[in-house]
């Protein structure tokens, strides 16, 4: 199964970027096998609707879940329809956030995590 | 005549330069641009006479024609179209109202609807044409009703523009071809950035312009020396006095508290009229 973590880096050992449409990496791991891609985010310094750019990218690769830091309502709603599971509030090493998840200790959220624009620079990062 | 009034930094004295200067010169209109808050009227007290709305065409998918091919998603600039599960998403507060959705939609399920955005009001005081701008609350896209207040440019008279601050589309569109631009700005270091910045703008936009120095007996010299050294013509200095804001918290303008004024800003408006 595959599953997108939101990264700052292109590697297992690289932080969570807790931030989903202008996170730096998405980095798209299969549970099973332990492989995994980085991809660069071209949406990082986009105008505007990164998080619809974003979330439409996770649904052509067929993810099955999104671990990150936070989620803002328009990302929300293009996961949802695809019926990705979006888990935010994950922090710390991709490597671990995978385990976490391969534990089943990350529950999935029904609700965006913060508003709008979140993720501009210069807005609260948490 | 176009004359627009700018800054660059907000809060440097926009709407008391542009309604000073539409109470000074006869024959004139004013438009507030600055259509997320704007408030000339505060000065002004039109009496508002018409209102008519504002609105921007953004998609709505016939579901029963929609194939989910996605070619609306590809050819949005804007990102606000998301094709999931065959299913359209369209996210209206980032829809720019282009069309290229509709008409490149292979089935012809794309249609564009009206959506209400804001509206403009105008009025007047006594000879002074007033006309303003609102954008509707949780709308992002101000330009659509930025260019419906300036339908009502009447080329006949001398058309003040208070523009929205900042440097980016809507004072574009607000300050776009007028005559001549004012920039107003104070004498700090954010002021002096951002002038730098909107001298920038108005060069690239090939704009006559002249600064207004508000509260100059402040800050440093540092802005005076930047326009000697650019060249840019200082028209006019309001100094910092506590008569004017004080006047102006209770929604005074200078003109009508200070009659002294009415003749610096009628000199002001000669000054640009020459160049």
């Amino acid at each position: 199964m595959k599953i997108c973590i939101t990264s700052q880096g292109d590697s297992l050992d690289s932080q969570v970027d807790s931030r989903f449409g202008r996170c730096q990496y998405f980095i798209i791991a299969d549970t099973e096998s332990s492989e995994f891609e980085a991809i660069e985010n071209s949406n990082v310094s986009g105008m505007g609707g990164v998080g619809v750019q974003s979330g439409q990218f996770m649904a052509e690769r067929a993810v099955r879940a999104v671990l990150t830091g936070n989620v803002g309502p328009n990302a929300f709603r293009v996961l949802q329809t695809a019926g990705i599971n979006v888990i935010t509030g994950v922090s710390g090493v991709v490597k671990t956030a995978i385990e976490r998840y391969n534990k089943g200790e990350l529950k999935p959220i029904q609700d965006p995590s913060v508003d709008s624009k979140f993720g501009m620079p210069g807005m609260g990062k948490t | 005549m176009i004359i627009s009034v700018a800054s660059g930094k907000g809060g440097t004295g926009k709407t008391t330069v542009a309604t000073n200067l539409a109470l000074s010169v006869p024959n004139a209109q004013i438009l507030d641009c600055d259509v997320e808050e704007p408030n000339s009227h505060i000065f002004i007290k039109p009496e508002i006479k018409s209102k008519e709305y504002v609105f921007i065409p953004v998609p709505k998918v016939n579901e029963a024609k929609c194939d989910g091919c996605g070619k609306c998603q590809e050819v949005c600039a804007y990102n606000a179209i998301a094709v999931v599960n065959k299913k359209v998403l369209i996210f209206p507060e980032l829809c720019h109202g282009c069309g290229s959705c509709s008409y490149f939609c292979p089935q012809h399920a794309i249609k564009e609807v009206n959506k209400e955005i804001g509206f403009v009001e105008t009025g007047k005081k006594r000879d002074l044409l007033f006309t303003q701008g609102k954008l509707n609350i949780g709308e992002a896209m101000s330009p659509p009703v930025i260019k419906a207040v300036k339908k009502h440019i009447n080329s006949a008279q001398v058309n003040i523009i208070d523009a929205p601050p900042g440097t980016s589309c809507p004072v574009i569109t607000a300050i776009k071809k007028s005559d001549f631009c004012i920039l107003v700005t104070e004498p700090t270091p954010f002021g002096l950035n951002d002038l730098i910045l909107a001298v920038e703008v108005l060069r690239k936009l090939s704009i006559s312009f002249g600064v207004v120095i508000n509260r100059s007996d402040l800050g440093d010299r540092k802005t005076d020396d930047y326009c000697r050294k650019e060249n840019i013509a200082v028209l006019m200095k309001i100094p910092f006095k506590k008569e004017i804001a004080s006047a102006y918290s209770k929604g005074i303008p200078a003109v009508e508290q200070f009659p002294e004024y009415k003749q610096r800003f009628k000199d002001l408006f000669n000054l640009i009229n020459e160049k």
